[in-house]
């Protein structure tokens, strides 16, 4: 539990003091952890997850590049323990898993869940969540939908054990095409965790609609407020349209409908186009809260407010509404007809003028700034730029005409890892070093958080990069082997893992190292730059702040 | 269902380009006898229309002289079956290119030989490519500009400006010029991806199945092709062959090629008999979902003959990675000999000896050759 290491002496004494009233009482540990009601544990806890659920899921991708590393099948049959095609189904375990884990297991729960839940009250004035009870539920239903998921990897699903169906779980590959109960758990995994970001959202949106500290309003309210505020509603409206989706796939398995079998009067297409509605929004789901703490951090470290701000939040409402009508462009290959690929094209690329107000006003923030350039800072401009390289590959991908080349190849791939994997990932080391101090009370290493950042830089670019390459060279996704030309870039892109993987390592040590051994953190260790409400409290915040509320003005 | 236990026995193209296994559709083989039969007849009474089908086609160096070729005895054929070299008309299978219509490890789009993909190409190399690489150096310029000038040492005051109107009203209304820019061209190409033209028309019927792909021709009588990864030396099936460097590169080979004219339009038609596959040519810019109970439709016109791969391109199972796609485009006359010997027909061709669902053919064989005559009187005015 890395909070008590931080807190030693806090835990310990306040451990069993029921008569203790103050701020800082704490309950018991199992009360503590188990049965949590505070916005702040709760927010370690999922932490805590998504570190936990992020070294299984880039554990699986460092199998599959190290699979990928060479030309032909090396390891596939080892790791699966079968020949043939059960390690060939492995395979597709592997990359179904590695999807869903990195999209609901780790960058979701570390944002929304973590950050989220940390810091949305703390930049309010607010003493907690509204409904601290089902922000417990909301992480302990991850908990159950993380094991079924893992667990479905145990279980037969068709050729071997596992789901090997992709994260997008598309009919019939997975109705009539996967037999056994893996998918089956799969599915309901995606349901729980599909509940407890629901509940999330709903806790959030309340939260920020109703206990803003006095004279806060909306257009007062820092920017990583706004984005979370904006990504509870696409969750909110996002969510429930992969639960029909999903549950129509339970029971197309289990009894006997047809909503996705053509020779029942279904369409394997109306799967596709209810998994979009929700998948598209889902990428902003997973982008926006980076959106947010990029701002807040790009701010801090410049020593300026933010640069033109209410352009930044409605930039971010402008993409989560547009989010909603574009998701067919997943889908440019299935067989739609040209006016939909026109629109779709079309609303497409509008989102890109929100984004380019955001990367541009970010720039401008910095712009006559003061800036030190402190790990959350390079690690928010490494997001900015790489974040820009994942979007104009958007735009180009945004092009129906053009897309139908490289649809389902590795550019597809390289495109959304360097939104996701040097996007948000990015955004989630920055904040993890920005709130670090503030979260634990101990600062991180500042030489090991640089080394972690260009060891993570260069190594990720190395490993995406020449995804482009093989995407434009025609090397399609999802496969475990490739043409022997080939041969050169995948060999790259596993030197690139390889480098990034050291640099997790460092990660690792800093964060252990810090926690045991860092130095104590000061209330506002960031200075004049720091303005939001969090740097007015202590390091660790109390147990219960703002018992008096803040005034704003 | 394993889609490897109708191997066909070890040969080669290049030596014994005929060799179609009786076991070849899953062991149908009164229908593949039928098939030869058809096919021996017709080569006889289709000898009249090759000459039209032919002046149909924009391939000026059509010569007689492969149709001398194209008249065995019907009755040598029959007797032939089992080892059909010598009564089949002399279409060899080509040889697959280096580096051409496959990957090659480059930097790029690989080489399109369509109209459209060579439209698409220039779309993204030309206009796309040099757009977003000049944005991204434009954010990094700008960045290393703010570490450059902006940091504490050489800036210890900020500024305190947050709003310039101008400014923002220009990077919104910038980037919208620019994606109009964009957005022209991306329209063009997306209509000339539909745009079937005017003029003779090839259809190939596709179905993806676990795990290979099924070729049917709907216009050219009962062809029926299933086509199969070919496996490395050593790892083929008992009696299966192996590949060949002529037959292509690792993991694109295949037993069965599609084989399509050039420089005429060829219609797909494409579904798939069991879960989501996608039939993808890259060098034809072709890339179309399979999809169970929908024929997607597309097209592509290849002027350049060769052989061409591609690869499923939708997760479809286990052996998704390995049901690859080639299509070999040859000149009209050559793709004639192909489907006499496949025991097709060609559209147009005369009442066939006796079968039955040729019958079926004769009325839109008769409807496609008035419009390949059409055609040409067009294109010759």
């Amino acid at each position: 539990m890395t909070d008590t290491t931080a807190t030693p002496a806090h835990f310990e004494a306040a451990g069993h003091d029921e008569a203790h009233h103050d701020a800082d009482h704490k309950p018991g540990f199992f009360v503590r952890w188990f049965m949590s009601t505070n916005h702040k544990d709760i927010g370690t806890l999922y932490l805590i997850f998504a570190i936990v659920a992020g070294i299984i899921g880039g554990a699986i991708s460092g199998m599959m590049r190290m699979e990928l590393a060479e030309p032909g099948i090396q390891y596939l049959a080892e790791w699966a323990g079968e020949e043939g095609n059960a390690a060939l189904h492995f395979w597709n375990v592997m990359i179904t898993a590695h999807g869903l884990i990195m999209v609901f297991f780790m960058v979701m729960p570390a944002m929304i869940g973590g950050f989220g839940n940390w810091f949305v009250p703390l930049m309010i004035g607010a003493p907690d969540m509204a409904f601290p009870r089902m922000n417990n539920i909301s992480f302990w239903l991850l908990v159950p939908a993380f094991l079924l998921l893992f667990g479905s990897m145990f279980v037969p699903g068709g050729v071997a054990d596992g789901a090997g169906t992709g994260w997008t779980v598309y009919a019939p590959l997975s109705t009539s095409g996967s037999v056994g109960p893996s998918v089956d758990m799969a599915i309901l995994s995606l349901h729980l965790a599909g509940a407890s970001s629901i509940l999330g959202a709903i806790n959030f949106i309340t939260t920020i609609f109703n206990m803003r500290a006095p004279g806060m309003t909306l257009h007062k309210m820092p920017l990583f407020v706004w984005s979370v505020l904006v990504t509870a509603f696409l969750l909110l409206l996002a969510l429930p349209v992969l639960a029909a989706a999903i549950t129509m796939l339970l029971t197309d398995r289990n009894f006997g409908t047809t909503f996705f079998d053509a020779a029942g009067g279904g369409d394997p297409l109306l799967y596709q186009h209810l998994f979009w509605f929700f998948g598209h929004p889902e990428v902003y789901i997973m982008i926006l809260p980076g959106f947010g703490m990029v701002s807040q951090i790009v701010a801090t470290f410049s020593k300026k407010p933010v640069f033109g701000y209410l352009g930044m939040a409605y930039a971010m409402v402008a993409i989560g509404v547009v989010g909603f009508v574009v998701w067919a462009h997943h889908m440019f290959t299935v067989g739609l007809s040209l006016n939909m690929k026109l629109y779709f094209t079309a609303a497409t690329m509008v989102i890109a003028v929100p984004t380019g107000i955001k990367i541009f006003s970010w720039i401008a923030t910095m712009w006559g700034g003061s800036v030190t350039f402190k790990t959350p800072m390079v690690w928010s401009m490494g997001f900015i730029f790489m974040f820009t390289v994942g979007g104009v590959t958007g735009v180009v991908l945004a092009n129906g005409g053009f897309t139908n080349y490289v649809h389902d190849t590795y550019y597809v791939v390289a495109h959304f890892h360097y939104v996701l994997s040097l996007g948000a990932v990015f955004a989630i080391f920055a904040g993890w070093y920005y709130w670090f101090g503030k979260m634990f009370g101990k600062m991180y290493n500042e030489f090991l958080g640089q080394l972690h950042f260009w060891l993570f830089f260069i190594g990720v670019n190395i490993l995406f990069f020449p995804m482009h390459f093989l995407g434009l060279d025609g090397m399609p996704r999802r496969y475990p082997d490739y043409v022997d030309s080939q041969a050169y870039w995948n060999d790259i892109a596993t030197y690139g893992y390889l480098i990034m993987a050291v640099g997790m390592l460092v990660f690792f040590v800093n964060t252990i190292w810090s926690l045991v051994a860092g130095k104590k953190a000061a209330d506002n260790y960031w200075g004049e730059g720091a303005t939001t409400l969090e740097w007015t409290l202590s390091s660790p915040p109390p147990y219960h702040q703002f018992n008096k509320l803040p005034k704003v003005d | 269902m394993e889609s490897r236990d109708y191997k066909a026995p070890k040969f080669h193209y290049a030596v014994n380009c005929f060799d179609r296994p009786p076991g070849g559709i899953n062991g149908d083989e009164m229908r593949i006898l039928t098939n030869l039969m058809l096919a021996a007849g017709l080569a006889v009474a289709s000898l009249s229309v090759t000459s039209a089908a032919s002046a149909a086609a924009p391939q000026p160096e059509l010569a007689p002289a492969p149709q001398t070729e194209l008249a065995p005895a019907p009755g040598a054929e029959v007797e032939a079956a089992e080892s059909t070299e010598a009564a089949a008309p002399a279409f060899e299978h080509a040889p697959a290119v280096e580096g051409v219509g496959m990957p090659t490890g480059g930097l790029g789009i690989q080489e399109q030989v369509s109209e459209v993909g060579e439209q698409a190409r220039w779309f993204h190399d030309a206009l796309l490519m040099p757009i977003i690489t000049v944005i991204s150096l434009f954010v990094l310029a700008l960045l290393l500009w703010v570490v450059v000038r902006f940091n504490r040492r050489r800036n210890p005051t900020p500024s305190k400006t947050t709003h310039n109107t101008t400014l923002e009203v220009i990077w919104t209304l910038v980037p919208v010029l620019i994606l109009v820019f964009i957005a022209v061209p991306s329209i063009g190409l997306l209509q000339a991806q539909y745009d079937l033209p005017e003029g003779e028309t090839v259809t190939v019927k596709i179905t993806g199945n676990q795990w290979n792909w099924t070729y049917e021709y709907p216009d050219h009588g009962d062809i029926l092709l299933v086509s199969n990864m070919l496996e490395e030396e050593g790892e083929q099936a008992e009696g299966a062959r192996f590949r060949t460097d002529a037959d292509g590169p690792r993991l694109l080979a295949v037993d069965e090629r599609m084989v399509i004219p050039a420089g005429v339009n060829v219609r797909f038609l494409v579904t798939a008999s069991d879960v989501l596959h996608s039939f993808a040519v890259p060098a034809f810019w072709t890339k179309i979902d399979a999809v169970p109970g929908r024929l997607n439709e597309g097209w592509t016109r290849v002027d350049q003959e060769g052989v061409y791969f591609g690869q499923c391109s939708e997760l479809c199972g286990v052996r998704h990675g390995y049901m690859p796609i080639a299509v070999e485009v040859v000149s009209p006359e050559e793709f004639e000999q192909w489907v006499l010997a496949n025991g097709g027909t060609m559209p147009g061709s005369e009442e066939p000896v006796d079968d039955a669902p040729a019958d079926a053919e004769t009325e839109t064989a008769d409807d496609a050759e008035e419009i390949a005559a059409a055609n040409t009187a067009g294109a010759a005015s």
